[in-house]
């Protein structure tokens, strides 16, 4: 089967993020980037059912020059294919809105569908680690006219040939929703549907070597404008400090008590 | 309301979309109506309707009206049985179409947001997930503050667009019955949805239950490990005193990353966002990828070895010193007072 997995260069998780003087975009110098980790469950999942069922996985990204390294870094755990949509004004962590990526990854989706077949099936994150939009798989989905569903934690291709379908599992409050889509379809999926793969040696010499396709698209802006940042403020809390070790246990037995939840 | 001009203001219908599983309410959901109210005092819209979709959800139109809405809209067709998020977002996008609201909401669950990106996407508008604020109205756009990095990060935008599509951010809005509204009686009206044979491609086939009765997301406590917690059987005293108050254990990233846990139950980011009455943060150093996750917790207590830690100076409570002493020592006092028996040792 022919997979496509959509993945963005993000921020490290956990890197302490800081603004530029004017607020306007997130200060990237001292910042390390990673694969949003939504995606890296993504990147493997395609791995691993290109293993099952055979076929090839592609990786796309949409952003700057640097995003390169993201690409690369799912060619070096197993991806064959990558490219990398991109124009002048992705610089640093600049983002476009959702409509504009979405256009923009569905025109060269088509473009590649066209030259080399359809992909049965499209990875993306549930939604991008930094900006949050949980929209660009749904859009990019309405634009080829494909089924989708988001917050997937397990994948099922079904192996009969006349019936191509996909199982896809979503977590609920009390447990799984079992979604069943025709192929070609597309999947948002979560982190928790499996634990990715770390890169080995040759992979990574491979993935040096490796041939990035380069799709310049120029932006078609929608209607979500990014005016400035602002980072969260802490909250400013007066820690009532119960005690230390397990002399403190009669204090939090009594919080507990007073909290009514004895 | 004063300091918006008269000019800026767009007038008509503000629909909120009720998230309901076959007729029983998400309990955010009533945050969604909190969303419309906060629109409509900004100047954006006139009116709230509540939007229900499909029959099954028919029971639950008196429930709206305290919450703001004068109109109910009850939208049926065959394929709206059981949750179909291609047909629920058609028919947010039909319903668009014929009566040109001002605004459609929702709340920024996987649903709540899943649809209003499907309903958008028909539509070819923008959408914007996970707002806390709506801080000013322009001629023909909405200033909003919404949450980045999983709320860690502010980000201040302008929605523009014939119909604003947003979702506001769990907890961010108020979910309870507004006074103003007591006592009235919407009006209500059933629409019968056209949708396309595309509609329903997606939907619930099968559910597996996993957890019946309490689970991480509805417990009122919730008593979670970190890093500190050590390994997989270092989680025994938390699941004992989950158990002892009937609650649920919880996790940070790094442990059900180690495979101590399993992923459902994980807290933060990428995991679950909880809300408990009490959480307690064991050996959790605090970054704010876990934070998100449990911020909306009304009492927070972490117990951890390092004073400095980031949760420690977030808490409203804490306690210094090894999980592993302090939690057994917790357990006993709480049998002691309920004079219960300690368990037989093994």
């Amino acid at each position: 089967m022919r997979i496509l997995v959509c993945v963005k260069r993000v921020p490290a998780p956990g890197a302490h993020i800081t603004l530029t003087a004017d607020r306007a975009a997130i200060d990237t110098k001292n910042l390390g980037f990673t694969t949003s980790p939504h995606e890296e469950c993504a990147v493997e999942e395609a791995i691993r059912l290109v293993d099952i069922h055979g076929g090839e996985a592609t990786v796309m990204t949409l952003g700057p020059a640097e995003a390169d390294e993201q690409l690369r870094y799912a060619v070096s755990v197993g991806i064959v294919k990558a490219v990398h949509v991109t124009h002048p004004s992705l610089t640093g962590e600049a983002d476009w809105d959702p409509q504009a990526t979405a256009r923009a990854l569905a025109e060269v989706i088509s473009r590649i569908e066209a030259a080399d077949g359809v992909f049965d099936l499209i990875l993306f994150g549930n939604e991008s680690a930094d900006a949050g939009g949980f929209q660009v798989g749904v859009r990019v989905a309405h634009t080829l006219g494909r089924p989708v569903v988001n917050g997937i934690k397990a994948i099922d291709v079904g192996d009969s040939p006349g019936e191509r379908t996909v199982t896809a599992k979503r977590e609920s409050a009390s447990g799984f929703e079992v979604y069943s889509l025709a192929l070609p379809a597309v999947l948002g999926v979560k982190e928790g549907l499996n634990l990715p793969r770390y890169p080995t040696l040759p992979g990574r010499l491979k993935s040096k070597r490796a041939e990035v396709a380069i799709h310049t698209i120029e932006p078609v802006p929608g209607g979500l404008l990014t005016e400035h940042f602002a980072n969260a403020a802490d909250p400013v809390v007066n820690t009532t400090v119960l005690g230390s070790g397990s002399a403190a246990a009669p204090a939090i037995v009594d919080l507990i008590e007073r909290l009514g939840l004895l | 309301m004063n300091s918006v001009r008269p000019g800026e203001i767009r007038t008509g219908e503000v629909m909120a979309i009720v998230e309901h599983d076959r007729g029983v309410t998400a309990d955010v959901t009533y945050q969604a109506l909190g969303l419309a109210r906060s629109l409509l005092a900004a100047g954006v819209g006139s009116s709230i309707t509540a939007v229900l979709i499909g029959a099954e959800a028919d029971g639950l139109a008196a429930d709206f009206c305290v919450y703001g809405a004068t109109a109910i809209v009850q939208v049926h067709h065959a394929e709206l049985k059981d949750y179909a998020p291609e047909a629920w977002g058609e028919a947010i996008s039909g319903l668009v179409a014929s009566r040109r609201p001002v605004a459609v909401v929702a709340i920024g669950t996987d649903r709540g947001n899943e649809v209003l990106a499907y309903a958008s996407a028909r539509l070819d508008v923008a959408f914007a997930a996970n707002v806390i604020e709506i801080t000013a109205v322009g001629e023909a756009s909405v200033s909003l503050t919404r949450l980045r990095w999983g709320g860690s990060l502010l980000e201040q935008s302008r929605l523009i667009g014939s119909t604003y599509i947003l979702s506001g951010a769990a907890h961010a809005f108020d979910g309870e019955p507004s006074p103003d509204h007591v006592g009235a009686t919407p009006t209500t009206e059933i629409v019968d949805a056209t949708l396309s044979g595309n509609a329903a491609r997606t939907r619930i086939v099968d559910r597996v239950t996993l957890a019946a009765g309490i689970t991480l997301t509805t417990a009122p406590v919730v008593v979670s490990g970190g890093r500190g917690v050590g390994s997989a059987d270092g989680f025994s005293p938390l699941q004992e005193l989950a158990e002892l108050l009937g609650g649920a254990v919880g996790c940070s990233r790094v442990v059900t990353n180690n495979g101590w846990r399993p992923h459902s139950d994980q807290v933060g980011q990428t995991g679950k966002r909880v809300a408990p009455e009490l959480y307690i943060a064991c050996g959790i150093s605090g970054a704010i990828q876990h934070w998100v996750g449990m911020m909306a917790s009304k009492h927070v207590l972490a117990i951890n070895t390092d004073g400095d830690a980031n949760m420690v100076g977030k808490a409203e409570y804490a306690v210094i010193g090894d999980l592993h002493e302090i939690l057994p020592a917790v357990i006993e006092e709480i049998r002691k007072r309920r004079g219960q028996p300690a368990p037989p040792s093994v």
